[in-house]
C-alpha cells in the first residue's frame, strides 16, 4: 500500500498524542482485566456466539436495576461476571458445583501465598 | 463502606480466578492468550484509532464519504477492523443536528475503534438519562446546545455499533491531520463532548 498508516503519521507517543483513555483506566482492577480476557478468549475459541453472551449480560444488568440498588454498588464487571458463570453452566463447562469447590479451594490457600 | 466493599472485591476476584483455573486446565483456555487480549485492549486499541479516523474524514472529502456510506470498509481502509460481528454506523453531526451514542441495555461500544467504555457509558444512570432528557445530560456533561439543534440519540445494539463523527473546530483550518487527530477526544466520538479548536 502507498499510503503510510496512520498509526505511522501520528503521533502516538509524543506531545501532539491524543490521549487514549482520557485518562480513566480501562479496569479498575485486575480480576476485571481477567474476566474479560477470559471471555474474549472463549469467544475467540468458538465456545459460544456472542449474542448468547450479551443476552446473559443483559439479564444480569437488567434483574440488578430492579433489585433497587444503590448506584454506588453498581459494578458492571460483577454483572459481566454473572453472566460468564451462567454461560458456562449452560454450555456444561463449569457447573456451579465445579466453581464452589475450586473457590474454597483458593480460599484455603495460605495468606502469603504468591501469585 | 469501603471494607465491605473491598471484601466483595476479593469475593469476586476469587470466582474469576477459579473460572480461569478450571478452563485453563481443561485446556480450553491459555493464560497467554488471555494474557495477550488484556494487553491489547490496554495498550493497543483505544480513542486514538477513531481520532485517526476523524481527522481523515474531515481533511479528505471522498473519505468522509466513505466513511459514512461504507464505514466498515472505510475503517477496514485505515487499518482498523471489528473483534466481534458487529456493523458500524458513522452519524456525522451538522450545525443543527447533534448525536450521541448509548447502549442502553448493556454497554455494546465500537472497540474496534475506541477501545474499551469508559465507567460512566456503562452506569444505570447514563444509559437510562441520556434516552429520556438527553439534553440536560448532555448539559450536565459540558454540552450547552440551543433549543433549535436536534440530539439524535442511537442506542447501540449487537448489530450495530455507532461512531459520531464530529464537528471540525472553528480555527483548524490549517493544522495536519495528526494535529487535528490530537483534538479529537474519545467523548466527543460518543457525542457527550464537542472538539475544542486549537489552544493558539
Amino acid at each position: 500500500m502507498a499510503a503510510s498508516s496512520p498509526k505511522e503519521v501520528l503521533d502516538v507517543d509524543g506531545p501532539a498524542a491524543p490521549p487514549r483513555r482520557n485518562g480513566e483506566l480501562v479496569f479498575a482492577a485486575p480480576w476485571e482485566s481477567r474476566v474479560f480476557g477470559v471471555t474474549i478468549s472463549l469467544h475467540r475459541a468458538g465456545v459460544f456466539e456472542w449474542d448468547e453472551f450479551r443476552q446473559l449480560l443483559i439479564q444480569e444488568i437488567g434483574a440488578w436495576e430492579k433489585q433497587g440498588h444503590g448506584e454506588e454498588e453498581w459494578s458492571y464487571y460483577e454483572r459481566w461476571q454473572a453472566a460468564l458463570e451462567r454461560l458456562l453452566a449452560a454450555k456444561g463447562l463449569c457447573s456451579v458445583d465445579d466453581l464452589e469447590q475450586r473457590v474454597d479451594q483458593l480460599e484455603q490457600r495460605p495468606p502469603d501465598h504468591d501469585h | 463502606m469501603s471494607h465491605d466493599h473491598d471484601h466483595e472485591d476479593a469475593d469476586i476476584a476469587l470466582r474469576v480466578e477459579a473460572i480461569e483455573s478450571l478452563l485453563t486446565e481443561k485446556g480450553i483456555i491459555d493464560t497467554a492468550t488471555v494474557d495477550e487480549i488484556v494487553r491489547y485492549y490496554e495498550q493497543d486499541v483505544g480513542p486514538l484509532n477513531g481520532a485517526s479516523i476523524v481527522a481523515r474524514a474531515w481533511t479528505d472529502p471522498a473519505y468522509r464519504t466513505r466513511l459514512l456510506n461504507s464505514p466498515d470498509l472505510a475503517i477496514a481502509e485505515m487499518g482498523y477492523g471489528g473483534t466481534e460481528a458487529s456493523r458500524m454506523v458513522v452519524v456525522a453531526n451538522e450545525p443543527k443536528v447533534h448525536n450521541v451514542v448509548v447502549c442502553t441495555l448493556c454497554s455494546c461500544y465500537p472497540w474496534a475503534v475506541l477501545g474499551l467504555p469508559p465507567t460512566w457509558y456503562k452506569s444505570p444512570a447514563y444509559r437510562s438519562r441520556i434516552v429520556r432528557e438527553p439534553r440536560a445530560v448532555l448539559r450536565e456533561m459540558g454540552v450547552d446546545l440551543p433549543e433549535d439543534v436536534e440530539i439524535r440519540v442511537w442506542d447501540s445494539s449487537a448489530e450495530v455499533r455507532y461512531l459520531v463523527l464530529p464537528e471540525r473546530p472553528a480555527g483548524s483550518e490549517a493544522l495536519s491531520p495528526a494535529e487535528l487527530a490530537a483534538l479529537v477526544t474519545r467523548d466527543a466520538m460518543i457525542g457527550t463532548a464537542k472538539v475544542p479548536g486549537p489552544t493558539k
